[in-house]
């Protein structure tokens, strides 16, 4: 026994701290967006946004989980028990889990695997099940509507979104994520992948089901969509699920577009070699944040047709033309990674 | 030591899972568990090296396939009561189909000879390569395979065309959304003032 633990115990202890170490900081994170979402929007609409809670409001976040935590979780007497308390746990999960291959400085990643790219898109295609799950379980017209939309407007765009990251990886030639940020792209290359980087931000408003796209959840037509029927803690996994997957996708698009860990615009100087390249990482990501929270505050939630209509017959013919273009463009200049 | 349990368990999940796919009495636990069945699927060929095509499956078929399955199982209502009435009946025919490929499967087994110089126990990863699992297959399909590659891909394309000329109808008097005419609109089009005089209407 003592051989085992000796053998595996201090793999296995380590692998804990790992993860711990990537989640109490997400965590943090999440709390801090949702006090940065409020608190942007009310500048935006010339509100004050939280101030009581704590300095500046800043344990309004602290104060909301205390509160869901004490509330009574209600299930439903006619929903189906299990996948009704399943689907909340798998959305926070999915969206945790995916962090393992995301690295945050150069070999900061817990696992630094060859199809990291490729296991990034498979975990947030597999995220439509927590949604589709609640709605079907809660066994009421406005979740399983909710639902139904969800899964609809995901799987449409995660096809743009697949060849926008086609277009990536057709420059840099590798699925490694570490690899993808260090490869040296020319200026052409980024010029031709910008487009694909307003694609790619349009969809992950829509993958995360985000206002403008927000149709899942929809208040004034449905009263809150596939959480309607959800309270308490299993409400606060849907609302932290949904930070963490902002989060994520941003950093998705940090890692494809914006150069990861490394000095953004080519500056230079002493002061900024000094700055670790986890803080520009942070920095880019919190860019990408407050254009998630600036579009909910500027524009109004679409129309589920003009929705379909932009995923299906605007970007997916858009990329797919694109791809043909890049790849073209990089066959004339003979500039295929090689 | 550890990719054997790795693999029992990924094993015994999966031909649990697979067992109450066809055993579940509510058609949604069904196509839950066969999503359950295709991760520990993907699970596997990770452990075999094949991690490529452990994340394809996971994307295509759980992000893809299963979600139109589950979809459409959701939506339909089928009196499944009354389903397993004639159960019986098929049963067989389903045991002759069910014989007909376990017999198939026993003799690609007996039959099945690797070729020279390479052993049964095949690893799925590219072995004296210094390559990565996605690049030779790559270099394979586009290469070696590239005919039966692209054969495949306009199988497929057929298919499509096909189901997309069964469910498409052009219903006459359906109105439909013009958003170009709609964005060209000029309000003197769709507004007009009018002077009424006081006492005599429109």
């Amino acid at each position: 026994m003592t051989e085992l633990m000796n053998e595996y115990g201090w793999t296995l202890l380590l692998i804990v701290l790992q993860a711990l170490a990537i989640i109490v900081p997400l965590l943090t994170c999440v709390a801090l967006l949702t006090y940065m979402e409020r608190k942007v929007m009310g500048a935006m609409q010339l509100r004050q946004g939280p101030q009581t809670v704590g300095p500046f409001g800043l344990l309004q976040a602290v104060a909301d989980g205390v509160k869901l935590f004490s509330k009574e979780i209600v299930i439903p007497s006619r929903a189906h028990g299990p996948v009704f308390i399943l689907a909340p746990m798998l959305t926070l999960f999915l969206s945790l889990v995916a962090w393992a291959v995301i690295p945050v400085n150069e070999g900061w990643a817990i696992a630094n695997i060859n199809v990291g790219i490729l296991y990034l898109f498979a975990v947030s295609s597999v995220g439509v099940y927590g949604v589709l799950m609640a709605g079907w379980a809660s066994n009421s017209r406005y979740a399983f509507l909710g639902g139904m939309r969800s899964a609809a407007q995901m799987v449409s765009y995660e096809v743009s979104m697949g060849l926008v990251i086609v277009c990536v990886l057709l420059c840099v030639g590798t699925l490694n994520l570490t690899e993808i940020v260090m490869v040296e792209r020319t200026w052409w290359m980024n010029a031709l992948l910008f487009p694909m980087f307003i694609v790619f931000l349009i969809s992950i408003l829509a993958e995360t089901n985000r206002a403008p796209f927000d149709l899942p959840e929809g208040e004034s037509e449905l009263s809150g969509g596939f959480m309607v029927e959800y309270s308490g803690m299993a409400f606060a996994l849907f609302f932290l699920g949904e930070y963490a997957n902002m989060i994520l996708m941003s950093a998705m698009a940090v890692i494809l577009f914006m150069g990861g860990w490394n000095v953004p615009f080519g500056l230079e100087g002493d002061i900024i070699n000094a700055v670790p390249g986890v803080i520009w990482f942070g920095l880019k990501t919190f860019s990408i944040l407050f254009f998630f929270i600036w579009t909910r505050a500027s524009l109004p939630r679409y129309r589920y047709d003009q929705l379909m209509r932009l995923g299906w017959k605007i970007f997916l013919p858009f990329t797919l033309i694109w791809v043909v273009v890049i790849s073209g463009t990089l066959l004339y200049l003979d500039a295929f990674p090689k | 030591m550890i990719a054997e349990a790795v693999f029992y368990i990924f094993a015994c999940i999966l031909i649990f899972s697979s067992l109450l796919v066809i055993t579940a009495r509510n058609p949604v636990h069904s196509v839950l568990f066969l999503i359950l069945c295709f991760f520990n699927a993907a699970g596997l060929f990770v452990l075999l090296g094949a991690e490529f095509i452990g994340m394809i499956l996971a994307i295509v078929y759980v992000g893809a396939v299963a979600v139109l399955f589950l979809f459409v199982v959701m939506m339909l209502d089928v009196d499944f009561v009354g389903l397993r009435k004639g159960v019986m009946k098929y049963v067989p025919l389903g045991l002759v189909v069910g014989g007909l490929l376990l017999a198939e499967l026993g003799f690609l087994y007996f039959a099945w000879a690797p070729a020279e110089g390479a052993s049964l126990t095949l690893a799925a990863e590219p072995t004296g390569l210094e390559k990565s699992n996605t690049h030779a297959l790559g270099s394979m399909i586009y290469t070696q395979y590239i005919l039966p590659f692209q054969v495949s891909g306009l199988v497929l394309l057929v298919a499509m065309i096909g189901a997309i000329t069964l469910t498409l109808r052009h219903r006459p008097g359906v109105r439909r959304q013009n958003i170009s005419k709609q964005i060209k609109t000029q309000p003197q089009d769709a507004v007009e003032l009018v002077k009424v005089e006081t006492g005599a209407g429109v």
